[in-house]
């Protein structure tokens, strides 16, 4: 293959990756993720990564499996903010306590209330087309 | 003791960050399976200190062979020996302090880079670094370059590119929105695997070539189209982690169409099997040779358990489960750790003028035996707890707690063969390590 070749498709490749990337940079996500951020949910998000704490746990599936998907910990039916609270404060046989004053843990919370308005996680609803693709909790 | 060894320096170094992350590893499975071992160093500091220790090892390698094999058996001489013992220097004292700040409990990034973000710009700084010197060494024989010199570069650009990436997180408009955040960051780290990637099967075709004696290999129109594959694969491939992320539609149906363009890859390793598998006989007593053997089966493995779980219809019961860390540890033990021990082996052997006594021999055959098998059961492990808690979460709506008490019996299977694996990887890397230690002392 001439050297001339490989640059063109490098170069080809390469631009089409920048024009992607913008893409997906700017591609749109549901309204809830864009606008309900507050001052304390970004605080409660810094208190999340400063204590690794998806080391065990996972958002949207993504993270460790030493704990539960954290997702929709703040709807999920028998736990909610006081259980979820209360597990912060006290540690668990896996989970240590971090020793967190109010003020984070209620940062922590909002962080959590946050991410459970954006969407659904693990998949509960689904359809699957005959293409093999997935219509998610719908 | 680096000024003549700068190879063999990164690699004796690669080495040691290997045991130290299997290491922690190790006892980080045990934690998973028996709560409260060594609540001094709690899982969610093994965990950072196992998988950066591991990817120390990958990156310190895959650069300590480009190092090595350049001036040696390319010609090309580098073109600044000092920026190449300055890179070093950098990678040794980031990784100190990173080590440090996950023993205190210092973190502050996202997963995979968990180090307080600041310590991100020694390791940019060292990069580029590495592609300047790299780049300005091989510049004027571009014409001529073999596939595996386009890979590493392409492997240092890409890397440099997608870490880069991996920090848009620290601007609010990505940091705010947390759906946008988790696309970006898995975009990041999909094609920074890709980009290790690159390094990393560079050096499979380079020692390959020169086992083999054969210097068209990596000159074929066909190694290029494969480069060019794995390529496209590294930018647009990666959604498959993002899914169920409630992101834009058209992300996972390009990534999905990509995906699947792998296809092509795993026709080509069971059309090209007979051959493979008859040549391997043949050179089967090098010690290099034997673990690009094992890369190769284990790459069929891990390629078809990949192309499942980019079939959404597939990763729907796999996302989140051990399936996931079975696709991502198969790849990094069987393929990675396999073609850098090839790698290793190849430059310790022709660095250092000593043989390796008998018994030293039949301890690296007896470790790689039982490396490879107690592999096949860590991954076969992983494969059955992970459908049992995708089955479990998907279709039977069972509990996190109900999950993980039904896949406790297969997971301490796991962390056994962990520890196996653990054992064999020890007898396969001491005895070259020792050759090495030898090696940069005189």
């Amino acid at each position: 293959m001439p050297l001339i070749a490989k640059q063109i498709y490098f170069g080809f490749l390469f631009i089409t990756f920048c024009i992607y990337s913008f893409f997906v940079y700017t591609s749109d996500t549901p309204s809830d993720a864009k606008e309900l951020m507050t001052t304390d949910a970004q605080a409660g998000k810094v208190i999340y990564q400063q204590n690794n704490c998806f080391s065990c746990h996972q958002l949207y599936g993504l993270g460790g499996y030493m704990g539960p998907d954290l997702t929709n910990v703040i709807s999920a039916p028998g736990k909610g903010e006081i259980y979820t609270k209360a597990l912060i404060m006290s540690g668990t046989q896996k989970m240590p306590n971090f020793h967190l004053n109010e003020q984070e843990i209620n940062s922590l919370i909002a962080y959590l209330k946050y991410v459970d308005k954006t969407g659904v996680s693990p998949t509960i609803k689904y359809s699957i087309n005959s293409d093999g693709s997935v219509n998610y909790n719908q | 003791m680096i000024k003549k060894n700068l190879g063999l320096a990164f690699i004796t170094l690669g080495l040691i960050a290997l045991l130290g992350g299997l290491l922690f590893g190790s006892i980080a499975a045990l934690q998973f399976v028996f709560p409260g071992t060594l609540d001094s160093l709690p899982f969610f500091k093994n965990r950072p200190l196992h998988v950066s220790l591991v990817v120390a090892w990958v990156f310190l390698s895959s650069v300590g062979g480009i190092y090595y094999y350049l001036p040696k058996f390319i010609g090309a001489p580098l073109y600044s020996e000092r920026a190449g013992r300055f890179h070093f220097y950098i990678f040794v004292l980031t990784g100190i302090l990173i080590i440090f700040s996950y023993f205190f409990g210092k973190f502050g990034g996202r997963e995979y880079w968990e180090f307080p973000p600041i310590l991100a710009i020694p390791i940019f700084i060292s990069w580029i670094i590495f592609g300047w010197n790299y780049f300005k060494t091989v510049f004027t024989t571009a014409k001529n370059w073999p596939v595996y010199q386009w890979m590493w570069g392409t492997g240092i650009f890409f890397f440099l590119f997608t870490f880069t990436e991996s920090y848009l997180w620290v601007l609010p408009y990505f940091r705010n929105n947390v759906v946008r955040e988790i696309t970006v960051q898995w975009k990041a780290n999909g094609a920074l695997v890709g980009s290790w990637n690159m390094l990393i099967y560079g050096t499979a075709i380079f020692v390959m070539e020169k086992i083999k004696g054969d210097h068209s290999m990596s000159r074929t129109k066909i190694a290029f189209l494969t480069y060019l594959l794995g390529l496209t694969n590294l930018m647009f491939g990666w959604a498959h982690h993002i899914y169920n992320v409630p992101a834009a539609q058209w992300i996972r149906y390009l990534s999905y169409i990509i995906s699947m363009t792998e296809l092509i890859l795993l026709a080509k390793i069971i059309w090209n099997w007979k051959s493979t598998l008859s040549e391997s006989k043949k050179d089967f007593h090098i010690l290099s040779y034997r673990f690009l053997v094992a890369a190769d089966i284990w790459i069929f493995i891990n390629l078809t358990l990949a192309l499942a779980i980019s079939i959404p219809a597939v990763n729907l019961f796999t996302h989140g489960t051990h399936i996931t860390v079975a696709h991502a540890m198969g790849s990094m033990i069987g393929i990675n750790t396999m073609i850098l021990l090839a790698s290793c082996f190849f430059i310790i052997n022709d660095a250092t003028d000593k043989n390796y006594t008998t018994g030293e021999e039949k301890t690296i055959k007896s470790g790689y035996w039982i490396f490879n098998i107690s592999l096949l059961v860590f991954f076969v492990c992983l494969i059955i707890a992970g459908a049992e808690k995708g089955i479990g979460i998907v279709v039977d709506k069972l509990s996190f707690a109900e999950v993980m008490a039904k896949i406790n019996p297969i997971l301490i299977v796991f962390t056994f063969s962990g520890f196996i694996m653990f054992a064999g990887i020890l007898m396969v890397v001491i005895p070259p390590l020792k050759k090495a230690f030898a090696q940069l002392r005189k």
